[in-house]
This record gives C-alpha cells, sequence and structure tokens, in this order.
C-alpha cells in the first residue's frame, strides 16, 4: 500500500484512426488506491475510451493517435502487453451476453486464467473464490446462457476478477438489466471497494445511486473532463450539468430549485431530509 | 364500434411456454381504452414481454382471448396485425435493415401495400414528426443510438396503427435524448394513439403515463395511476421496484402525511415554495 495515486494520467488524449475529432483530449486525472470513482458524460463523450486507455487496449488493438502520458499502478499500459495489464485491470461491459462464450459458468472464469497461464490445479479454488465474490458460489456448472441479466452481468464480473486485477472498470454495466439486476450489480461494486479495497470506476447514468457510493464524480463532455469534484461538488451544479445534458438526483434538483442554491445541496435522499429539517 | 370499446382487451389470457411448461401468464384479463397511454412494469420474467407479444399477435393465449382494435389475435397472423399494432423493439439494431433512413420508413408502408402517393405522405409525416429532415439520406447504423431509436419508432410511425407498444424506448439513452423521447411519447398519445410502454425507467412513466400496470410472476398485481401504484407500498416491496427518488422524497417528508405522493420535481417544488 502507499499513498501514490494509482492511477495517474498527465494531459493524455487520444484520436481513433478514423476519429474526425479527438475522442479524448487534455486529460488529467489521479485516482487513488481504493477509490470509487464515477464516470458521467453523454453517450459519445468518451467514458468508454477512457478505460480502454487504461487496459491497454488503447493503443494496442484499437488503432489512433494517443499522446500524455498513463501510469496505471506502476506500469504504462501503452508498453506493457494486454494481458498483462489484464491482471491490472478489470473491464466490464454493458451487455453481458456479449461477454459470454462458454458452455459452463466455470469455463467462462477459467477463460481468463487460461490467458494469464496459470496452472490447471490453481484454478478450481481461484474460480471458485471468484464467484464468491459476486454472490454466485456453487454455481460452477450452470449455463451462462440460462442465467438472468443480473446473474450474467456478475459472471462477467467474476470473470475479470479472477485474475485478481486491482482496478475494476465498469462500463454502464446495469443498462441492459432491470431493476433487480441493477441493484446486484451496484451491491457488488460497493462490497469490492469498501471490503475488498478494489479501486472501481463505474461509467453510468445512474446518478442517484451514483451519489450514494461513489467518492468521486468525474463528468466528461466531448472527450475533456467538464467537472470533478465530490458527489456534493459537483452535482450541486444543477444549473451546469443541465447545460451538459446531464442531470442530478431528483432530490438536488428540488433542493436547487427550493433554495436557488448551486453548492452545498445534497445529493442523497437522508441527506435531503437534514437539510430540510435545518431549514425549517 | 361503440364509443368507449376498448381498443385492447385482454381476457383470461394464460400463456404457457412449450419448453419446460414454462406459465409465463396466468389469466390475465385487462381492458385498454383508445387514446390511453399505459406503462407497464415489472422485473425481468414478470410477463411484461409475452404480454407484449400477445397483444401483436407474435404469441396466441394458450387459452383465453386478446382483441385489439377489434381484432382477435389468434384469428389473424402478426403480419394481418402489424397494420394495427406496431410493436418497436428496444434495440433499434435488431429492427432496421435498409440502407437509408429514408428507405427504412419507407418500407412498411409498402410492405402493406399502400400506393407510391400514400407512401411518400405517411415518410413526409414522420419526417415532420420525429425531426428527422437531416438524416433522410444517411445509412441507419451511420447514425447515433438515440436517432436510430427515433428512427426505429418513426418506422413504426408511417405503417399508421392505432396501437404503439414500445419496449424499454429510453434504454442505452442519456438524459438530453431521453427528455425527446419522453416529449414524443406524450405526442403519440396527444394525436389519439394508443401507447403501451414496457419500461424499467421509473421516471418516464411518471412523467408519461396516464395509468401504470405492474407485473409479477405472471400476474397483473396493480393497475392505477402512476401516483397510485408508486404510493403502493406493498406493490413496489413485493416486485422491488423503486418509485421515482422524488416520490420516494415525498412520501416521506415531514408535514406531508396523507397527501399524494408527489411525481415530479416541479410538482413537489410547487407545493414546497
Amino acid at each position: 500500500m502507499s499513498d501514490d495515486p494509482i492511477i495517474s494520467i498527465s494531459d493524455m488524449g487520444f484520436t481513433y484512426a478514423q476519429g474526425a475529432r479527438p475522442a479524448l483530449s487534455g486529460i488529467n486525472l489521479e485516482i487513488a488506491r481504493g477509490e470509487y470513482v464515477a464516470v458521467m458524460g453523454l453517450n459519445g463523450a468518451g467514458k468508454t475510451t477512457l478505460g480502454l486507455c487504461l487496459n491497454g487496449i488503447i493503443p494496442h488493438m484499437l488503432m489512433g493517435e494517443q499522446t500524455g502520458q498513463v501510469r496505471v499502478d506502476g506500469k504504462d499500459p501503452g508498453t506493457v502487453v494486454v494481458r498483462e495489464m489484464a491482471r491490472t485491470v478489470g473491464i466490464v461491459f454493458d451487455n453481458p451476453e456479449f461477454q459470454m462464450s462458454q458452455i459452463t459458468a466455470a469455463e467462462e472464469v477459467a477463460l481468463g486464467l487460461e490467458n494469464l497461464g496459470v496452472p490447471a490445479e490453481e484454478m478450481p479454488e481461484r474460480i471458485a473464490g471468484a464467484l464468491r465474490l459476486v454472490g454466485l458460489d456453487g454455481f460452477e456448472e450452470r449455463a451462462p446462457m440460462g442465467l438472468s441479466g443480473g446473474q450474467q452481468q456478475r459472471l462477467a464480473i467474476a470473470a475479470v476478477l479472477v485474475m485478481r486485477p486491482s482496478i475494476l472498470f465498469m462500463d454502464e454495466p446495469t443498462s441492459n438489466l432491470d431493476p433487480l439486476g441493477k441493484d446486484e450489480i451496484f451491491e457488488i461494486a460497493r462490497h469490492l471497494n469498501r471490503e475488498e479495497g478494489m479501486t472501481v470506476i463505474v461509467a453510468e447514468h445512474e446518478v442517484e445511486v451514483l451519489a450514494e457510493y461513489a467518492d468521486r464524480i468525474v463528468v466528461l463532455h466531448e472527450g475533456r473532463i467538464a467537472l470533478q469534484g465530490t458527489p456534493a461538488e459537483v452535482l450541486s451544479r444543477v444549473a451546469e450539468l443541465d447545460a451538459l445534458g446531464l442531470r442530478a438526483p431528483q432530490v438536488t434538483e428540488f433542493a436547487h430549485a427550493l433554495s436557488g442554491a448551486s453548492a452545498d445541496l445534497p445529493v442523497t435522499m437522508d441527506g435531503t431530509l437534514r437539510w430540510l429539517e435545518a431549514r425549517a | 364500434m361503440t364509443g368507449g370499446a376498448a381498443m385492447i382487451s385482454v381476457q383470461e389470457a394464460r400463456y404457457v411456454y412449450k419448453h419446460g411448461n414454462v406459465v409465463a401468464l396466468e389469466g390475465l384479463s385487462v381492458e385498454i381504452a383508445a387514446g390511453e397511454l399505459v406503462g407497464v412494469m415489472g422485473q425481468n420474467g414478470s410477463g411484461k414481454t409475452t404480454l407484449t407479444k400477445l397483444l401483436n399477435g407474435l404469441l396466441k393465449p394458450t387459452s383465453g382471448r386478446v382483441i385489439v382494435d377489434g381484432r382477435d389475435t389468434s384469428q389473424h397472423t402478426v403480419q394481418a396485425m402489424a397494420p394495427h399494432i406496431g410493436y418497436v423493439f428496444q434495440n433499434p439494431n435488431h429492427q432496421l435493415f435498409a440502407t437509408t433512413v429514408a428507405e427504412e420508413l419507407a418500407f412498411g408502408p409498402r410492405n402493406i401495400g399502400c400506393a407510391p402517393a400514400d407512401v411518400e405522405e405517411r415518410v413526409a409525416e414522420a419526417v415532420e414528426f420525429f425531426g428527422l429532415h437531416e438524416i433522410l439520406a444517411l445509412h441507419p447504423y451511420r447514425i447515433s443510438f438515440p436517432l436510430r431509436k427515433l428512427v426505429g419508432i418513426a418506422s413504426i410511425f408511417t405503417m399508421r396503427p392505432k396501437v404503439f407498444i414500445l419496449d424499454e424506448p429510453t434504454t442505452g439513452q442519456d438524459h438530453r435524448t431521453t427528455s425527446v423521447i419522453d416529449r414524443l411519447i406524450v405526442r403519440l398519445a396527444e394525436r389519439g394513439d394508443t401507447v403501451v410502454c414496457v419500461s424499467h425507467d421509473m421516471p418516464l412513466i411518471a412523467h408519461v403515463a396516464q395509468r401504470a400496470l405492474v407485473m409479477w410472476n405472471g400476474e397483473l398485481i396493480a393497475d392505477g395511476t402512476p401516483r397510485e401504484v408508486f404510493a403502493d407500498k406493498a406493490v413496489m416491496d413485493r416486485t422491488h421496484l423503486t418509485p421515482p427518488q422524488v416520490t420516494r422524497l415525498s412520501m416521506r417528508m415531514p408535514g406531508r402525511a396523507g397527501r399524494p405522493a408527489a411525481l415530479s420535481v416541479a410538482e413537489l417544488v410547487a407545493e414546497s415554495r
């Protein structure tokens, strides 16, 4: 454990080979070990590209022009092979079905271990451990396609956790799930962060949930960081968010409309009840 | 048809999937009037999708009847039902296949045998309603996902169905595009179209629907205004649905006990000032 940031990005930019404009530019961002960071932004703001820059898919597998520096847990994703970065940054995408390719859940999870060259005799224990972390204990022999959306997404998370990454990046992990599935995924993210000490980065639109859980919110707009700070700092700026096409939690919009303030507003339900009491 | 007759009438409809003998719908009855805007909520597996497939005739009830626009779906093919009830897929990629947006819009009416002048008129109407002027010549896959979603609705609109079924219209959208979809749905209903909107997006249902249905385990367990349904704690707890945050706030605010729940921020602000 050290006080150095686990992620340090300075003046980073990236333009896809066919891109008319940079997907990311002028990104300066430090993320501390064990932080829970939410990334918000419109579709196309650069959220996914940011994740791909962390695990080396950019620049190794997607062509384009990258500038600036990226350090992730002491490594430079630009020079380390992608397989090696998979031990550091696990990425989970929005559609779990697209990530399922195997006959059983155990095989699905084993895939990452095989790529890392982990000895076969170590696998069952690592697989069981990863499934336990996402609450799928004993699901080894189940067929991924027969699972609910929430369970599939948990399996996709287990498949990256088995590689024991220090960072988990989830790209709109709940956008194709029902409300129960959404709750499951946010609960796992919270558990991994609070109990297991993982650094968690979530790109999401579910602002009301993020306001409860995130330590920090980063708002991307057209490839640049438009706002960043604690949930209270960022989400209190209701008018600015609106101009960026984003919204604050409904409770914050309510407090903003009532008080006219754009700072230090409550961002959670309990916070709003206390805020109302203090005003009364 | 007499005045006030139901546009949709589901009578004791039961549906059992042949594989594994799964009962997806358990004797469900519901009537929806012409011009109603109805939200349908429930977890995956609750029977929402089965219900919508029964409405457009893709599935026929194992027992009971489903009547849409005066037609018993058991007596008609999906194709024959299509001009009466339009199904807009959650994922527009599953629906769009033409090489330009204009072609996409023209395909439906042409397919049901409309004369060229009629096709042209319907396309022009859709372009105006959805504001698609600038993208007509583009390939549907070359436009953004939110726009593709609009094209998906517009390509059903040109069939002029009396009933629209919208499956998760706001999935994959951000706040800005969601509010565009919200307004569109309301405008469809204002034209007198019947709209059935299946969604996990609770604020959407709170903002647009006149009536909310809640499905659980193949049964319809609540039917009322969104205000009534979201305030029904027993139903919300049982189905693990979470009302919009501002609705929950209104129900917990000191000094508000006994008053109706608020459905929007604007509503709660207006009464709190």
